[in-house]
């Protein structure tokens, strides 16, 4: 449910690390919290994100959450896939339902998440 | 996580070993959806069948020689005109004419009606009701009546949707769908003594079934095995929404009236006594100021309940825009497949075809105005009865 290679926040996103590019989602605990996501609205890519800061909103049939980004950086890439069809951030949170790509500010940031076993027990 | 003090409907307990999500409701501790996820719900209630626990609605039975009287002191119906079996949607309307709730009356038997409210309104609606017997006795030679609260010792089940009649059919020979839509009528089902209302809250076909507490379990068991399937109460705002019904509370509060609601129709107020009746007969003479609208996002966006509408952005002149309205319901649609909404807008920007702008949080959104329902079922043809 909560893979060891990615970084989590207690905002319930995740985040996988390569190089200096940060690909970010949201947890199988968030959407299945939300239920079914019926609409995904993202940053255009060259936006400026800070560490922690909205960057988007996600919407169920019942309700509207903000996206607060697990990292800083420069938005290089948009995945238009959850935008067009936004049901793919429940059937493959941690794949094809990621939501941006991020080239991190400043490395060190990690250190604000939490791994895999202490963000699953921070749900109990 | 459950808060002690809400209440539990007598299907509480199956609700949560279903592994529903269980939220508090107008002081009920009610599913709001089950592991299937409100979409799958409502393609389950437009394509086959759909049951709701509708057991937080209040119910109360007024009987006696001075019901008719008293109910048309209280309700936008006209009583003496309601048939036995049959139902009337009316509304609870203040001295103002606002609308403190909306309501179906039953009439079951010569001087017995049942009388259907929103969970949310229970304590207003109960003290309203109270503090209106006083007229009667100016009304009637023969004021007595009695009312009680059934809720608590009934249960609720709506079953709704294309195969909801022919599923009640098969637990009562074939008895159900001679009553007819809108009607009420009693019978066992399956052996359970149930009083059956061809009404529901959906846009489909369907029954609401009162049972007494104790066989609420078998009947949810026995429609769950014919095939219906379990729906929650976000399932049961989209669709409503869909067939353009409005919801007390949102669309419909002692802020409004019925006219400017569009619910003229339901807004009777010629019979004796009726609080309400000089408020609805001068709001009726008024041209209204404003109109509850339906209408569908053309943009990318979801309205919700709350937000601001503005007027085109033709109209502003590159202006700050000019709010003429809020929703007062909104979601997507899985059956329209995109975002709908209700929302009382100033009545020159209220016209069918008319594009208006939402402000989903900062980001304006066309929307078009268009007629309610969003959704309605095809007539099947008349089944022979």
């Amino acid at each position: 449910m909560y893979p060891d290679d990615l970084k989590y926040s207690k905002e319930h996103e995740w985040v996988r690390v390569d190089g200096n590019i940060a690909e970010i989602g949201v947890t199988v605990f968030a959407q299945d919290s939300l239920g079914d996501v019926v609409f995904v609205e993202l940053p255009e890519v060259g936006t400026k994100i800070r560490q922690f800061d909205k960057f988007g909103e996600i919407e169920s049939v019942k309700a509207v959450s903000d996206l607060y980004s697990p990292v800083g950086g420069t938005v290089i890439e948009v995945n238009s896939n959850t935008v067009d069809s936004p049901e793919t951030v429940n059937d493959d949170p941690y794949g094809r339902g990621w939501l941006i790509k991020v080239e991190l500010a400043d490395i060190g940031q990690l250190d604000a998440l939490m791994d895999s076993e202490t963000y699953e027990s921070s749900l109990e | 996580m459950t808060d002690e003090k809400l209440k539990k409907t007598a299907l509480h307990a199956t609700h949560v070993a279903a592994g529903a999500r269980m939220v508090p409701f107008s002081g009920w501790d009610m599913p709001v959806q089950y592991p299937a996820g409100i979409i799958a719900e409502v393609n389950a209630v437009r394509n086959s069948a759909g049951i709701f626990d509708v057991s937080h609605m209040q119910r109360l039975i007024f009987e006696g020689p001075g019901t008719e009287a008293y109910l048309g002191i209280i309700l936008s119906a006209n009583m003496p005109a309601i048939k036995i079996g049959r139902s009337k949607y009316n509304f609870i309307c203040n001295e103002r004419g606002g609308i403190i709730d909306d309501a179906l009356v039953y009439r079951t038997a010569e001087h017995r009606y049942l009388l259907v409210i929103n969970a949310g309104n229970t304590t207003v609606d109960r003290r309203w009701l109270e503090a209106h017997k006083s007229g009667l006795a100016a009304l009637t030679k023969d004021p007595e009546f009695s009312v009680s609260i059934v809720t608590d010792e009934t249960a609720m089940i709506a079953i709704q949707g294309p195969s909801a009649v022919a599923i009640v059919d098969g637990l009562t020979g074939g008895e159900a769908s001679k009553i007819r839509k809108f009607r009420i009528g009693r019978m066992h089902v399956a052996g359970i003594d149930a009083t059956l209302a061809r009404t529901g809250y959906t846009g489909e076909d369907g029954f609401e079934i009162i049972v007494p507490a104790e066989q609420g379990l078998k009947l949810w068991s026995l429609l769950k095995d014919a095939g219906a399937v379990e729906c929650g109460l976000g399932a049961r705002d989209v669709l409503r929404l869909e067939a353009g019904l409005p919801l007390h509370g949102n669309d419909l509060s002692t802020g409004t009236n019925p006219f400017e609601a569009g619910f003229d129709r339901f807004a009777y107020f010629e019979g004796p006594g009726c609080i309400a009746a000089d408020a609805l007969r001068r709001i009726s003479k008024t041209e209204q100021k404003r109109q509850l609208v339906g209408f569908k996002m053309i943009g990318r966006g979801i309205p919700r309940a709350g937000l601001k509408i503005f007027a085109p952005s033709a109209n502003t002149d590159g202006e700050k825009p000019n709010v003429i309205g809020t929703v007062t319901s909104g979601t997507h649609s899985p059956t329209v497949d995109g975002g709908i909404g209700m929302g009382y807008v100033e009545k020159k920007y209220a016209d069918t075809g008319s594009h208006i702008v939402i402000d989903v949080r900062g980001r304006p959104i066309e929307a078009e105005i268009v007629e309610m329902p969003f959704y309605k079922r095809e007539q099947a043809a008349d089944s022979a009865v």
